[in-house]
């Protein structure tokens, strides 16, 4: 972002890449996927690199409002200078945070998920499908991260997503405004979980495990380590793969 | 005939509405104890959610079954409560079935549909009863239903079978009579319902079914009084409450936690946005989140008097689920209940809120607020949109802000956050090394 605005460009969209994605192993793979189709596709956007901070979501909801509002008044800041408009991230706590909450602290943008900005593309016609590449007539499901779901009642985006890719797609029992979550939400991905006969996580695998499918579509990176963690946890790593759904496009669209 | 009943009905009369009178202030200081709040925003949208979701009984069919029964019992406390207005100028006149003449035959008709619903009622209340004592439906059977508020909730169900049986039992007695032509009774063409109940009845002579139809119809009456009155103690109130919880439900998007300004003055401080001469003096702060329930918003004190129990948030909630300690049900029953202990100790004149006791602590454990993954399942869930979540995660902020003592990791997860602006601990220079990958990539291409 600073190069450009070095040299007076303005991008369309700001790409909020967020802590996974940006020191999570599995994670940046995410991230680098989906800069891959926007490079494709040849959208014009910018990332903050390293003047990009957490957005403050996990401290907020364990009760640290200071240290959540010191992240978000610099984020603002940061943003405000760069006079950013359209924001785009494949983090659902990120957007549910800038989106919502940022507005009270002075920060106003249009804030998209990468999974309504995918489908946006698609309905574009500016990602031109392959028709499904490996995915192509498998059982793929969508586990519904809470913090776009109910929290923003995006339920559809993600869907459209997965259905251009010419899938099987099956859902689980407790699926969009029933969805269970996936365990990691409220900064319970910074700690341990409270005594208890089960992990959220294997409960939620379980579930998905329960639906025939290959593929457990996320579109959240909490949900992404989560679900992975509980298909190991069910010994099934090798028969199901745990994407997002940027990942399932830039497969395929072979980049 | 003599003017006693009347007199008595009159008394009674307003014994009842002098006793929840002082109910309902009593409530309504309770739910005051909580911090006032202004949700008046959109009145629109709010008149249309509490059409929709308490009128409407929209929430309810997610769970098909129960919301059949329970609809077919919330019409008929609707409508049965028409009859109820008869019922009070009856009682104050000394008349009998005062609106029988005006509406001919419609009354009739008007009596057979209420006889329809008070059925339905008691086929519905024992459908309920079997669902809680026989097949124990799970949500019916979590530890914070044992003693009392299982108790509540089959008393609730036995008083309305038997209030039902009262009307049932009146009409059948009284056609009776009006058949056999005692003077005062009007004969209508024909109760389908209680005409099966007549056989029970044909034996006894006049004066016995005048005395079995009196003391059903004072019966009805004086229960109905009585239940309004015990609706004012029980789980039950939600009949009354689910009206203006809707009203004032939350019409922000379900992610969105609210601003504490009172932090963001200080925070613009030390990050030298607003300098520290400029800033007005501090308003006195009161306390970083909840502790007790005066912390809280009066619309979540609101929002525990207006539970009635249901479970249907616990039933989601992962937490419990996975069987964690957390149970958002028990969160609405322990803020009512911490309500109710502060509000008597007040009007006994005793120490109120300062009886060294609070909500968090020694009814809420920090082990059930830790386990929320602040999903909004139990949210989502609620029939009459109370909003747990929002409690657990104002005492959240409280065990945080105040006493520094949230679980060691979130300290640490602060702590990388406050130095590396990251949740983990990795120097915000690596941000962007992800796209090293890319760059080799793109440079193998070329």
């Amino acid at each position: 972002m600073a190069e450009m605005a070095a040299s007076g460009e303005t991008p369309e969209i700001l790409f909020w890449v967020g802590c996974a994605g940006s020191f999570d192993e599995r994670y940046k793979s995410v991230t680098q996927a989906f800069v891959k189709i926007l490079n494709k596709v040849g959208v014009s956007f910018a990332v903050l690199g390293p003047e990009e901070a957490c957005t403050g979501d996990p401290a907020r909801r364990a009760g640290n409002e200071f240290l959540f509002q010191m992240q978000a008044v610099s984020n603002i800041q940061v943003m405000n200078a760069y006079e950013v408009k359209k924001v785009v991230t494949a983090c659902p706590h990120c957007f549910n945070t800038i989106k919502n909450e940022y507005p009270a602290l002075g920060g106003n943008y249009e804030v998209i998920h990468h999974s309504q900005f995918l489908q946006q593309l698609i309905n574009e016609g500016k990602i031109i499908l392959q028709g499904g590449g490996e995915f192509k007539g498998k059982k793929i499901t969508f586990h519904d991260s809470c913090y776009l779901g109910r929290a923003n009642d995006v339920y559809e985006a993600p869907r459209d997503v997965i259905r251009a890719l010419d899938v099987e797609l099956v859902e689980m029992k407790r699926c969009k405004t029933k969805g269970l979550c996936c365990g990691a939400g409220g900064a319970q991905m910074f700690k341990e979980p409270e005594p208890g006969k089960k992990d959220i996580n294997v409960e939620r695998a379980e579930e998905a495990l329960a639906t025939g499918a290959t593929t457990i579509a996320v579109g959240c990176p909490f949900c992404l380590t989560m679900m992975s963690d509980g298909v190991k946890n069910k010994e099934k790593e090798n028969e199901v793969k745990v994407y997002d759904l940027a990942e399932m496009l830039a497969k395929d669209m072979g980049i | 005939m003599s003017i006693l009943p009347q007199v008595i009905f009159l008394l009674v009369f307003a014994v009842a509405g002098y006793i929840l009178f002082k109910r309902i202030s009593f409530l309504r200081r309770n739910i005051f104890l909580g911090k006032r709040e202004t949700r008046n925003d959109l009145p629109d949208q709010r008149w249309k959610t509490m059409l929709l979701v308490a009128f409407g009984q929209q929430k309810m069919f997610k769970k098909f079954t129960p919301a059949i029964l329970h609809l077919l019992i919330y019409v008929a406390f609707v409508i049965i409560n028409l009859e109820v207005l008869e019922f009070v100028i009856d009682g104050i006149f000394g008349t009998h079935r005062v609106f029988a003449p005006f509406l001919g035959s419609a009354y009739g008709v008007a009596m057979n549909i209420f006889e329809f619903l008070a059925i339905a009622v008691l086929v519905s209340c024992f459908a309920f009863l079997i669902r809680r004592n026989v097949m124990k439906v799970d949500r019916f059977t979590k530890p914070e239903l044992n003693g009392w508020p299982a108790m509540d909730a089959n008393l609730i169900l036995v008083i309305e079978i038997i209030l039902m049986f009262a009307i049932l039992t009146m009409n059948a007695t009284d056609q009776i009579l009006a058949s056999r032509g005692v003077p005062h009774y009007t004969l209508l063409n024909g109760l389908f319902f209680s005409n099966f109940l007549q056989p029970i009845f044909q034996g006894m002579s006049d004066s016995t079914l005048v005395f079995i139809e009196r003391f059903a119809w004072w019966f009805h009456i004086v229960g109905i009084l009585a239940f309004a009155v015990y609706v004012t103690y029980s789980k039950h109130l939600h009949i009354f409450l689910a009206f203006p919880n809707t009203w004032y439900s939350n019409l922000k998007p379900k992610g969105e936690m609210n601003n504490m300004p009172e932090v963001t003055n200080e925070v613009n401080m030390m990050l030298g946005i607003a300098p520290e001469t400029s800033a007005e003096p501090p308003a006195e702060i009161g306390r970083f989140g909840a502790k007790d329930i005066n912390d809280l918003s009066w619309v979540n004190v609101m929002n525990a008097y207006s539970c009635t129990e249901c479970g249907r948030c616990t039933a989601e909630c992962p937490a419990n689920i996975t069987g964690k300690k957390l149970s958002p049900r028990k969160i609405m029953m322990d803020v009512r209940d911490r309500a109710e202990e502060v509000g008597k100790s007040m009007d006994a004149g005793g120490p109120g809120l300062a009886d060294g006791k609070s909500l968090l602590g020694d009814y809420i454990s920090k082990e059930e607020i830790n386990a929320c993954t602040s999903c909004n399942a139990c949210v989502e869930a609620c029939p009459i949109n109370i909003d747990p979540l929002s409690i657990i995660l104002q005492m959240r902020r409280y065990v945080s802000m105040e006493e520094s003592a949230a679980p060691a990791q979130w300290n640490a997860m602060f702590q990388n956050m406050e130095t590396a602006f990251s949740p983990w601990k990795f120097p915000p220079s690596d941000r962007f090394n992800w796209a090293e990958k890319l760059k080799n990539e793109e440079i193998k291409e070329n």
